[in-house]
C-alpha cells in the first residue's frame, strides 16, 4: 500500500475507534436511562423514585392473576424470581398477556406499595412455534408453560451487573 | 484477484460488466423473494401465540437486516473512496442508498403493525426502536449529502464529506445490533443467529432464509442498476460513453 494511503487509512481508523470508545462510555454511563424498565428487584432496592411514573418489567407470576368480574380491573403479581411487585391495572390487556408471560407496565407506586399501571404491554420472546407442534406436545405431556416463560432470562441481571438486580 | 478487483474501478468496464450481473441478481431476487414470501405468508405454519400475525417477520426481519447491512456497505464504500479514491465507490454508495432507506422504513412500519397486536402498542422508545429510527435519519442525512452537496462544493469533495458522515454514522450499527442485549428493551433478542440454532423450526425459518437471500439479491440488483444510470449521468461527456452508448450522446 502506498504511504499516503496507509496514513489516511490509519487516521480514519483511529478517529473511528475514538468515536466508538466515546459511544461505549456514553452507553455505560446512560445505562439506567436507556433501560426501558425497572425489575421488581430494582424497585425493591430503591432504584426508583416513588413520586414519578416509570416502567416496571417482569414475569406475570403463576396463579396471581385476579380479574374483577364487574369491571376491567386486573390484579396480578410481577416477579423476577428474586422479588415480587403487586400490580393493579384497569383496561384492556394485550392478547399475549397471561401467567408466565413477560410484560412491561407503565405506572406509579401508590402508598401501599402497589404499582398502579396505566398501560400494560406484552413482551414477546424470540421463540416461535407452530400451533400444531404445541398441540402435539401438549397431548404427549411434553409441553410445560413454565418452559416458555416469556422472555424472562433477558431482564435477569447480567453477570457482574452493578445495579443489584 | 486484485486484477479482477481493479477492473471494477474502470468506469467503462463497470458499465459493461454490470449489465449482465444486475440481470442475474434481478432474476435471483425475483425467485427467492417469491419463494420466501409466498411460502412464508401462505404455507408456513401459524405460530402458537401470535397466530398468523407473526408472518410479518418474513418482511420485517430481512428489511431490518438489510437496512443495517446496506448502511455498513455505504460506510465501507466511503472508506475505500477516501483511502483509495476508486471512482466507482461513491456511485455505488449513492446507488444503494434509496434501497437502504426504504428497508429501514419498511422495518419500522412492519414492526409497528406487528407491535400493535403483539405488544399492545405501535411504538415505544426502547433502545432497539430508537436506534433504528436514528438509522433512518442517518440515511436521510446521507441522501442529502450525496444529492445536494455536489452542487455547492463540487462532486469529489461532496463525495468525501458524505463518506465521512457514513463512517461516523456506522457506530450506530453495533448499537442497533446489540441494543437488545446491552439494555433491557421491549423488542426481543434475535431469533436467528450465526452461532446458534434458530429459535423456530425449519418450516418457519426456511422461508425466512429464502426471503433474506431475496433481499440481498434485490439490494445488489438495484445497486448495480441504479449505479449504471448515475455513472452515465456523472460521465456523460467522457469518451467511453460515446463509444458504449452512442445514441445517448448523439448529435454532438
Amino acid at each position: 500500500m502506498k504511504k499516503h494511503r496507509k496514513q489516511k487509512l490509519v487516521v480514519i481508523l483511529m478517529g473511528f475507534s475514538f468515536l466508538a470508545a466515546a459511544m461505549t462510555l456514553a452507553g455505560f454511563a446512560l445505562k439506567e436511562q436507556i433501560d426501558l424498565f425497572y425489575s421488581p428487584s430494582d424497585i425493591h432496592n430503591g432504584l426508583v423514585q416513588h413520586d414519578r411514573s416509570f416502567r416496571a418489567g417482569g414475569l406475570v407470576k403463576y396463579g396471581t392473576v385476579q380479574r374483577d368480574p364487574e369491571s376491567l380491573i386486573v390484579d396480578f403479581v410481577l416477579t423476577d424470581q428474586a422479588h415480587d411487585l403487586k400490580v393493579s391495572y384497569q383496561g384492556i390487556l394485550p392478547d399475549l398477556f397471561r401467567e408466565g408471560q413477560g410484560i412491561v407496565a407503565m405506572g406509579e407506586l401508590n402508598s401501599q406499595g402497589v404499582f398502579v399501571a396505566s398501560q400494560v404491554l406484552a413482551k414477546h420472546d424470540e421463540q416461535y412455534m407452530p400451533a400444531e407442534v404445541k398441540d402435539a406436545l401438549q397431548r404427549s405431556g411434553g409441553y410445560h408453560q413454565e418452559d416458555h416463560p416469556g422472555s424472562y432470562q433477558y431482564y435477569q441481571a447480567p453477570e457482574g451487573s452493578s445495579y443489584g438486580r | 484477484m486484485w486484477q479482477w478487483f481493479h477492473k471494477w474501478g474502470s468506469a467503462k468496464w463497470f458499465y459493461q460488466a454490470s449489465a449482465a450481473w444486475s440481470r442475474v441478481f434481478g432474476y435471483f431476487a425475483l425467485l427467492f423473494l417469491t419463494l420466501g414470501l409466498v411460502w412464508g405468508f401462505v404455507f408456513a405454519p401459524a405460530d402458537y401465540q401470535m397466530n398468523h400475525n407473526y408472518r410479518i417477520m418474513y418482511l420485517h426481519v430481512p428489511s431490518a437486516m438489510l437496512a443495517q447491512i446496506t448502511y455498513l456497505l455505504i460506510a465501507i464504500l466511503g472508506l475505500v473512496n477516501l483511502v483509495w479514491k476508486i471512482k466507482i465507490t461513491p456511485i455505488l454508495a449513492r446507488a444503494v442508498l434509496p434501497f437502504g432507506a426504504s428497508c429501514v422504513l419498511l422495518a419500522l412500519l412492519s414492526g409497528a403493525f406487528w407491535g400493535r397486536p403483539t405488544w399492545g402498542t405501535y411504538w415505544i422508545w426502547d433502545a432497539r426502536l430508537t436506534s433504528t429510527l436514528f438509522l433512518f435519519f442517518l440515511y436521510m442525512g446521507l441522501w442529502a449529502c450525496y444529492s445536494l452537496l455536489p452542487a455547492s462544493m463540487g462532486r469529489n469533495s461532496a463525495y468525501k464529506a458524505a463518506a465521512i458522515v457514513a463512517i461516523v454514522g456506522s457506530v450506530n450499527i453495533p448499537i442497533i445490533k446489540f441494543s437488545v442485549e446491552w439494555w433491557n428493551t421491549l423488542h426481543q433478542p434475535a431469533s436467528i443467529r450465526l452461532t446458534q440454532r434458530p429459535a423456530m423450526p425449519a418450516s418457519m425459518y426456511l422461508p425466512l432464509f429464502a426471503s433474506i437471500i431475496g433481499f440481498y439479491c434485490l439490494m445488489v440488483y438495484l445497486m448495480l442498476k441504479r449505479a449504471r444510470l448515475l455513472l452515465l449521468e456523472d460521465e456523460l461527456h467522457k469518451a467511453w460513453v460515446k463509444e458504449v452508448e452512442p445514441k445517448l450522446v448523439g448529435g454532438s
